[in-house]
């Protein structure tokens, strides 16, 4: 029986994924981050699945499946975005600043 | 070794990978530094009863899709950029903002246990969620007579089974999505 410290580790490792959005501007390492914090929420439906039945862990798995979707659109996007600019850095694309 | 005493040593493992992910300048070291995040995940996962999800974390997460940043790491060779991280304001910002977020998820953990604990008609007093629900109740009893895997499968493919088969229709559309951005010309 974990469910408290599994939900303060699911807290420190989404904010460090929040965090890393906030801090760094390689679209990638953007993405990365995304994954960590989908990887804490599925912490805290592991802990709760212990306790309120294996919904959660069902939950877990479409998580991942939408996860894996995502990071595969994500990529390709990025790939796209290195062809037209040269670049994965974020402050080289503001085509939206006018 | 008790379990809680593992399950801090992996915890800290977490962290502290999580940490050099987000603050490594080399975008293929933040991603092996992220792998190394799911597998303590991974193995915390075991600790909490949850065998098939702990297979399917290191099968699909640090194998699969990270597989694949790194593949796009590469394929871009991003590695030897200039540091991307965001200058002190911004830092300073981020910070604040953690925390403020941090203490809020850590109230709502207690708040919303408590109140769990409540509505499941716990013995009042201690108002902790361990003495509404036993050790394990749900976690522990369904896989003896199931197996690990047996007991995910019968709700995955009962109760759930129309989002899973939707789940179906969005992976080919992320994978037709994912050629048809990738391609040069179509």
């Amino acid at each position: 029986m974990l469910l408290g410290p599994s939900l303060l580790l699911s807290a420190v490792l989404f904010t460090i994924g929040v965090v890393g959005v906030l801090l760094r501007r390689n679209a990638i390492v953007l993405f990365m981050c995304v994954e960590l914090m989908l990887n804490a929420v599925n912490l805290t439906f592991v802990a709760f699945s212990q306790v309120l039945g294996l919904g959660g862990q069902v939950m877990v798995f479409f998580v991942m499946t939408v996860a894996a979707a995502e990071a595969a659109v994500g990529l390709a996007i990025i790939l796209a975005i290195f062809r037209h600019t040269r670049s994965v850095d974020l402050k080289n694309i503001n085509l939206l600043q006018g | 070794m008790s379990a809680e005493l593992v399950f801090y040593i992996l915890a800290a493992f977490a962290v502290v990978s999580a940490l050099l992910c987000i603050t490594q300048r080399n975008a293929l070291a933040s991603a092996l530094w992220l792998v190394s995040t799911m597998f303590s995940l991974a193995a915390i996962y075991v600790l909490l009863q949850a065998q098939f999800i702990a297979v399917i974390q290191v099968l699909v997460y640090a194998g699969a899709v990270m597989v694949l940043f790194v593949f796009v790491i590469m394929l871009l060779n991003v590695g030897r950029s200039p540091s991307d991280i965001r200058g002190l304001p911004v830092r300073i910002v981020a910070l604040l903002v953690g925390a403020g977020l941090l203490a809020q998820l850590v109230l709502l953990g207690r708040v919303s246990a408590g109140s769990m604990a409540m509505s499941q008609g716990a013995v009042a007093g201690a108002g902790s969620p361990m003495s509404a629900f036993p050790a394990g109740v749900a976690g522990a009893a369904a896989p003896a007579d199931q197996g690990v895997v047996g007991a995910i499968a019968e709700p995955l493919f009962r109760t759930y089974l129309v989002p899973f088969e939707i789940t179906s229709i969005l992976l080919l559309a992320a994978a037709v999505g994912a050629v048809v951005l990738a391609k040069r010309k179509l």
